[in-house]
């Protein structure tokens, strides 16, 4: 055998939650029973079918992860087979994701967040009540995680367990005990009644992340809480579709028309002309293409997409269709991070109602075009919010991005021309669209138009998801937030999270645009506003940005794969209080890193690496002796 | 063919063939045009579709390049051959990039030094480069001081691996080119026997679950080891000369010949101390080759050395 | 091909043409670095058809294997044929315009149905058909063969029958388009363009004919004999007819590596006198009277050698040879001289050049070019041309330039050994990928790829005969027995089985293999012998 496959066997579990994904082998040459009569003679897959279900790779892994806990060499192998894909490459792949464990672990896994946010509301004594990280007990262990997008609940943590049926919760406030509850819960059949509850119960749930909830004034947050996520009959009477329906009316010159007079700019972070993006795929001579999602929300401190997905997924489907419609694509993927379950059960039951109803499929609400919408999950990687190597993950290969150029405009997945989309984006479509360009453009101010959503976490009353125009204030949102949660004063702001900038106290009043931002040398990024008082531990929150880094950097580009780890023994240094001379050869050094990062790295997460951080220092916020810790758990 | 046809109607098998009327050739393809950009204010020609490092190279600019090989698809991985490029955020590669027409180029400019120094540095910090040539000379132009970030400073230092007779694998040396990896794939050999696994500073290269060479899918072409710029793969016969200290690549010839075994006519570079042949390689312009060779051309030459073990 | 004794085409075409259908080849083992050049292709969009009774390292890549019985690949090639012409896919205007004999291919071809082709070799008939439709219709395609297709006892039918599906579609004669044996040896390819043929003289010129006879009669000053030789088999046919008593052999191991060993060793102890001039003191060096040790040629001598795709090609001197070891030249000087005739020092590019003037299709390849060029492929008429990318692109003139190309009807004939109840398997044997024939080059290195010889068989086979991987067995045919471990493979169906002859002093397979030979070209049916297994202990 060229490709050489060692011939292990791999359990009756994993071989169902691999055959109930890939179906049945169609031979002995690709993992089935050898039918001699046949396959003695004629072979029609040869090894370069390595590319045809390639992408298979990522969702047969996960399935034999959600099914057994973890992944054993012998499943990996059958998996090789299954698809025609060598064993050291989808071991490269495996060992790529944090969600994939390959060392023998039990059925129950408690993630729990210690990143900023839930670092900030004591995560750190959660771990410590927990015990070892990684001991095993009653059939369950414990790991730390980065950020789970729970941080309004903060601190947070997910359990999740293996099994034919996989089920999680979300322990949110955790605490060791709360864990432990869930822990005996999760056991239990899954609660099926979970997107489903009705009323009042619901939006009381709902209020615990998004504060506004009911409020009528609101537009992308106008249903969370008011329908039932999984009523197409309850979408429509809210609203829903009219975006499609005024879509199909323009036609796709149309549609690229409105986008463009609402000045609508992706909501991921980067803030590229939506209209632009879809304008530029659909003028490709190529005819395949695609619109993909962009759900793998891992930046630390942000959740509104998964708040989106959760409680009105329906709307990120009808955006993404009329993406589809416009650009000439037939087929979606959304990629949905793994840490998200419930968000991508809702997302498939709308998917499947969408179909049910004409509204994906072979013609979609009448109009003769085909598309329809897969979900693919993430398996614990930030880098796969990175378009390009979202585009890789989806193929079944490592999650490392591309150059650029080219750009995925035209040479986006599989090598086709896609849009790409961040959740957000495609949620502010059927808006636009109903509302008109000129009416969206009319929100906001400057180039920053329309509604826009704001994760506000850290030391607020009220933490959560709000909705308000580009434009206002900090303190506008601590205002709606019920200012401070310890009565103490503002130290520092995150924007944008790991990947943003700190500003301190004296930027309370710039306004939150992208123009405003970029006067402070700030950015608003994917919306996240985490408050910092005056008790906060900035070195040890500096220090866990590096480390979040380092831990997530996938390691293809050198600057940012030594960089990170630089930077993150460079923060250790300052922190054990070192001569003044030492400290500033360190600062220097970080200022250098930085610069090579942000200069030489391939993608935005080696780019921005350094941002936080050096904005903090910037500010004196992250000063070892300075910022020296008050309260909380430093780690 | 070697077999004769003697039925003796067919004058064909007879008569030498007629030449030709016309030289055969490969269907036309259009010359790519020519395009001018500037490289440090300097006016460059280049046909369309050149990288920024053939322009750079074209007008004898030097770039230096760890994980660029033209025989292989550029992953622009190390990063030591970056450019300022003007209106572009940040600095590009160039080796992957295109050149296009009315760029604005510059090689050395402040930018561009801080990051190759760093890159250098980052890379000198972490992994044993006292095998890789290039390298010394490259940070002193870049003044770089490997150095300064500590003698704590996490490393790739690690056992080497030596677990079979043609190959010794030392990923301390390993600076994550991915060369070996593009030549074990698609780009050259398609075994498919490694590949990057892991992440971040861990990630390394590795067969399936980190098993020994034995026991993967290796073919033993070699081929890595001819693309590692950092003698991390190594063939055991230097590995143990160097043991020795007998290695003297000063007393070393190169003598290019074909190979003795099947006939495809592999182009071998016979590397020859004190009458021995030491080591085999394959020039990467060679038709035939591309640098590529199987474990008969690349190891199989012990038989003009010693006796065999009994005749068979 | 077409008097031209080469394959047609360039590896660079191997790259780019749309379909390359392999036969009777496991290259990826056999010729790694060729292969490489059909993985690029392949990784352009090109697609690969195998036709081989294992499912090869080769056919693992393939689009499209067929697995069809040893021996059956007439029958197979032919109802190709008959599809194509039946599908209205054939080539008509190339046809018409630049063959010959099309009329009684049809005829010939006309009884081979899908259905009787599956009946003879086992290979479904839709895969047949696809294979035909998928050649005829390619754009461009390359059939490329090696020993599967040759060493059969009707070896000659077989390429012809080859032949006659290129000619049929047009695929030979255009960039990309081409009919390719591999060379299974280094030189090979050279060795027959010298002249080292029984029937050939230096370029590849058929001694028969008189007015080429008579350029070298010219040019070396003696009158050449007029008469081909023979080849080998007809050498041992001779010594066992006693009209062969004394024999000069060069770098060749015939006592190993001919089929039915008892016999060769037999008629080679029967000679007068043996001189062997090789590297090793080979198991036939063993035998001769006297034995010349020689330099190795590719790394211990200066001259050139002959790719597969013609490409003359420069070896040089990088080590000297060890102790009383001379040049092959030197060797062959010094006997000249000892006979008689003294042709002065022996100078490697003096040599050249005199082949060169011979030589119409080597005229323009001087050492100083060859260098230049990285080698050149032949015809290169003088020195000013730059070698032949491919052949007979005369047959795309209009009209044709020179002779039509003829097809041959072929008949189907099944291996002269038939499986019956005593021996019921059918033994084929090949080359793996880090060894080489009797292994005197390839035994000496360090090898982790290396496992000793195996019987290959199926797992079903196994099964049946309750062995196990390991378990040593006795191999029989009806003229020798071998005991050798199993090997359980699953390239192989039941029925079939593999051997090499890599290891020759642990286990002797040409022993066992039939010694059949093809008439006209004298190659040996290595490739199918009818054997049964039995277990040592029961």
């Amino acid at each position: 055998m060229d490709l050489r496959i060692p011939h292990s066997e791999p359990s009756p579990d994993e071989r169902a939650a691999v055959d109930a994904l890939l179906g049945a082998p169609a031979s002995g040459w690709d993992g089935g029973d050898r039918d001699v009569a046949l396959d003695g003679r004629v072979a029609r897959r040869g090894l370069r079918a390595i590319e045809a279900r390639r992408d298979l790779l990522l969702p047969a892994i996960e399935a034999v992860q959600a099914r057994v806990g973890w992944v054993s060499k012998a499943a990996l192998d059958y998996i090789a087979r299954r698809l025609t894909v060598p064993p050291a490459e989808v071991w490269g792949v495996a060992s790529f994701y944090h969600l994939i464990d390959l060392e023998p672990a039990p059925p129950v896994v408690a993630h729990v967040c210690d990143d900023i946010a839930c670092r900030n509301a004591g995560a750190e004594d959660v771990c410590a009540a927990l015990g070892a990280e990684g001991a095993v007990a009653d059939g369950a262990t414990w790991k730390r995680s980065p950020c789970l997008g729970l941080c309004e609940l903060a601190p947070a943590a997910l359990l999740v367990r293996a099994g034919a049926t996989p089920t999680t919760e979300v322990v949110a406030p955790a605490t060791a005990a709360a864990i432990a509850t869930a822990r005996a819960a999760v056991d239990g059949p899954a609660d099926a009644s979970a997107g489903a509850r009705r009323g009042d119960a619901r939006l009381d749930e709902v209020r615990r992340s998004v504060p506004q909830a009911g409020d009528a004034s609101l537009q992308l947050l106008a249903r969370v809480g008011v329908v039932d996520p999984g009523s197409l009959d309850d979408y429509r009477r809210h609203g829903g579709y009219r975006g499609l329906t005024r879509a199909i009316e323009l036609g796709g010159a149309g549609v690229i028309a409105e986008l463009t007079a609402g000045r609508l700019v992706g909501r991921g972070g980067a803030a590229f002309p939506t209209g632009r993006k879809w304008q530029a795929v659909a003028g490709q001579t190529e005819r395949t293409r695609y619109v993909v999602c962009n759900a793998d929300e891992s930046e630390p401190g942000t959740f509104k997409d998964r708040i989106l997905m959760e409680w009105d997924p329906f709307a990120v489907i009808e955006g993404m269709t009329i993406a589809g419609l416009t650009a000439g694509a037939e087929h979606g993927y959304v990629y949905v991070r793994g840490e998200y379950p419930v968000a991508a059960a809702r997302l498939q039951a709308a998917i499947d109602a969408a179909r049910a109803a004409g509204l994906l499929g072979a013609d979609v609400a009448g109009t003769g075009a085909r598309f329809d919408v897969e979900i693919r999950r993430g398996a614990g990687a930030y880098i796969c919010g990175e378009e390009t190597s979202l585009f890789n993950s989806l193929e079944g290969f490592r999650g490392e991005p591309r150059s650029k150029p080219p750009y995925p405009v035209a040479v986006g997945l599989f090598g086709k021309p896609t849009v790409v989309n961040n959740v957000e984006t495609l949620a502010n479509v059927p808006v636009l669209l109903t509302a008109g360009g000129a009416a969206f453009a009319a929100q906001g101010s400057g180039t920053s138009t329309g509604p826009k959503l704001y994760c506000v976490s850290g030391h607020v009353a009220r933490p959560g998801l709000y909705e308000a125009p580009f434009g206002v204030t900090v303190r506008d949102l601590l205002a709606l937030a019920g200012g401070t949660s310890r009565g103490r004063p503002v130290r520092a702001v995150l924007l944008g999270g790991a990947a943003g900038s700190f500003v301190g106290a004296d930027a309370l009043d710039v306004p939150l645009t992208l123009e405003g931002l970029r006067a402070i040398g700030a950015t608003l990024g994917s919306g996240v506003v985490m408050v910092f008082d005056d008790g906060a531990d900035l070195p040890g929150v500096l220090r866990r940005i590096a480390q979040f880094f380092r831990d997530e950097s996938c390691g293809q580009c050198v600057p940012c794969r030594v960089g990170t780890v630089r930077q993150d023994e460079a923060l250790h240094r300052l922190a054990a209080r070192p001569p003044a001379a030492a400290v500033a050869d360190d600062r220097a050094l970080l200022a250098e890193l930085g610069q090579a990062m942000r200069d030489a790295s391939i993608c935005g997460l080696g780019q921005t690496a350094s941002a936080a951080i050096e904005s903090a220092l910037a500010l004196g916020l992250g000063d070892p002796v300075a910022d020296a810790p008050t309260t909380g758990g430093a780690r | 063919m070697s077999a004769d046809h003697d039925d003796g109607a067919d004058r064909v098998w007879f008569e030498p063939p007629p030449r030709s009327v016309r030289l055969p050739m490969a269907p036309p393809t259009p010359a790519p045009a020519t395009i001018t950009l500037e490289i440090d204010g300097r006016e460059v020609q280049v046909a369309d579709g050149s990288s920024l490092l053939d322009a750079c190279a074209s007008i004898g600019v030097e770039t230096p390049t760890l994980c660029f090989l033209k025989t292989l698809t550029p992953v622009n991985a190390c990063r030591v051959c970056v450019v300022e490029l003007e209106g572009s955020r940040t600095l590009v590669p160039s080796c992957a990039r295109k050149a296009e027409a009315g760029m604005k180029v510059h090689t050395d400019s402040p930018r561009v030094r801080l990051s190759r120094k760093l890159v250098l540095e980052l890379l000198g910090s972490s992994v044993d480069l006292s095998q890789a040539p290039d390298v010394a000379r490259w940070m002193a132009r870049y003044d770089a001081h490997p150095e300064r970030f500590g003698a704590d400073a996490a490393t790739v230092a690690q056992p080497v691996k030596d677990d079979n007779d043609l190959y010794v694998r030392d990923y301390a040396r390993c600076i994550l080119c991915y060369k070996c990896v593009e030549a074990c794939g698609t780009d050259a050999q398609n075994t498919f026997a490694i590949a990057v696994a892991g992440r971040g500073f861990d990630a390394r290269v590795a067969t399936e679950a980190d098993v020994p060479l034995p026991a993967s899918a290796c073919v033993y072409c070699g081929n890595c080891i001819g693309v590692c710029p950092t003698n991390a793969l190594v063939f055991k016969s230097e590995h143990v000369m160097r043991g020795k200290g007998t290695w003297a690549p000063e007393r070393q010839t190169t003598t290019d010949t074909i190979c003795s075994y099947c006939g495809v006519g592999c182009t071998l570079t016979l590397h020859a101390q004190d009458g021995r042949i030491v080591k085999v390689t394959s020039p990467l312009d060679a038709s035939v080759t591309e640098g590529n060779l199987c474990i008969k051309g690349r190891f199989g030459f012990d038989f003009v050395d010693d006796e065999p073990a009994g005749d068979g | 091909m077409f008097g031209a004794g080469g394959g047609t085409s360039s590896y660079r075409e191997i790259e780019e043409t749309d379909l390359v259908l392999l036969w009777g080849s496991n290259a990826r083992e056999t010729h790694p670095i060729f292969f490489h050049h059909v993985l690029k292709g392949l990784h352009r969009g090109g697609r690969l058809v195998t036709v081989d009774p294992r499912r090869t390292s080769s056919a693992q890549w393939a689009d499209l294997w067929l697995g069809l019985d040893v021996g059956s690949d007439i029958a197979v090639a032919n109802a190709v044929g008959r599809e194509i012409i039946a599908a209205g896919l054939a080539n008509q205007e190339f046809i018409a315009e630049a063959t010959t004999g099309f009329e009684a291919y049809r005829a010939a071809v006309e009884p081979c149905t899908l259905a009787w082709a599956e009946a003879q070799s086992g290979v479904p008939a839709e895969a047949i058909r696809e294979l035909a439709h998928a050649y005829a219709t390619a754009p461009r395609a390359m059939l490329c063969w090696t020993l599967g297709i040759t060493e059969h006892h009707n070896a000659v039918d077989n390429v012809l029958s080859l032949i006659n599906l290129a000619l049929l579609c047009g695929h030979v004669g255009r960039f990309g388009s081409g009919i390719n044996p591999l060379r299974g040896q280094n030189n090979v390819q050279g060795g027959g363009d010298m002249g080292a043929l029984p029937d050939r003289l230096p370029g590849f010129q058929h001694v028969e004919n008189a007015p080429l006879r008579a350029r070298f009669d010219a040019a070396w000053g003696v009158a050449v004999p007029p008469e081909r030789g023979w080849h080998l088999t007809g050498m041992f046919e001779a010594m066992d007819r006693g009209e062969l008593r004394g024999l000069y052999v060069l770098g060749e191991n015939p006592a190993q590596s001919e089929a039915d060993q008892h016999r060769t060793i037999r008629l080679l102890e029967g000679l007068e006198h043996l001189v062997v001039q090789d590297l090793f003191l080979t198991r036939t060096a063993e035998l001769a009277d006297v034995v010349l040790p020689a330099a190795a040629g590719w790394c211990e001598s200066d001259g050139t050698v002959t790719n597969s795709e013609r490409r003359v090609q420069r070896v040089r001197r990088a080590v000297p040879p060890p102790g009383a070891a001379r040049d092959d030249l030197e060797i062959v000087f010094e006997i000249a001289r000892r006979l008689g005739a003294d042709w002065g020092a022996p100078d490697p590019e003096a040599v050249w050049d005199e082949l060169r003037r011979v030589s119409p299709a080597h005229a323009g390849m001087s050492y100083a070019r060859l260098e230049e060029l990285g080698g050149i492929q032949w015809p290169c008429w003088d020195d000013q041309h730059p070698g032949e990318l491919f052949l007979h692109s005369r047959l795309w003139e209009r009209p044709v330039v020179g002779p039509r190309a003829g097809f041959h009807p072929c008949t189907h004939e099944p291996p002269i050994e038939a499986l019956d109840a005593e021996y019921p398997l059918r033994l084929t044997t090949g080359r793996r990928l880090s060894e080489y024939n009797t292994g005197v080059q390839s035994g000496a290195y360090a090898n982790p790829l290396r496992r000793r010889e195996t019987l290959d068989i199926s797992p079903e086979d196994a099964a049946r005969l309750g062995v196990g991987e390991g378990e040593v067995v006795r191999v029989s045919s009806r003229r020798g027995a071998v005991d050798v471990p199993i090997h359980l493979d699953d390239a192989l169906r039941p029925g079939l089985t593999f051997m090499t002859f890599h290891f020759p002093d642990d286990v002797a397979t040409n022993l066992i293999t039939i010694d059949a030979t093809d008439p006209k070209a004298g190659t040996a049916e290595f490739k199918a012998a009818a054997i049964r297994v039995d277990r040592l202990s029961p």
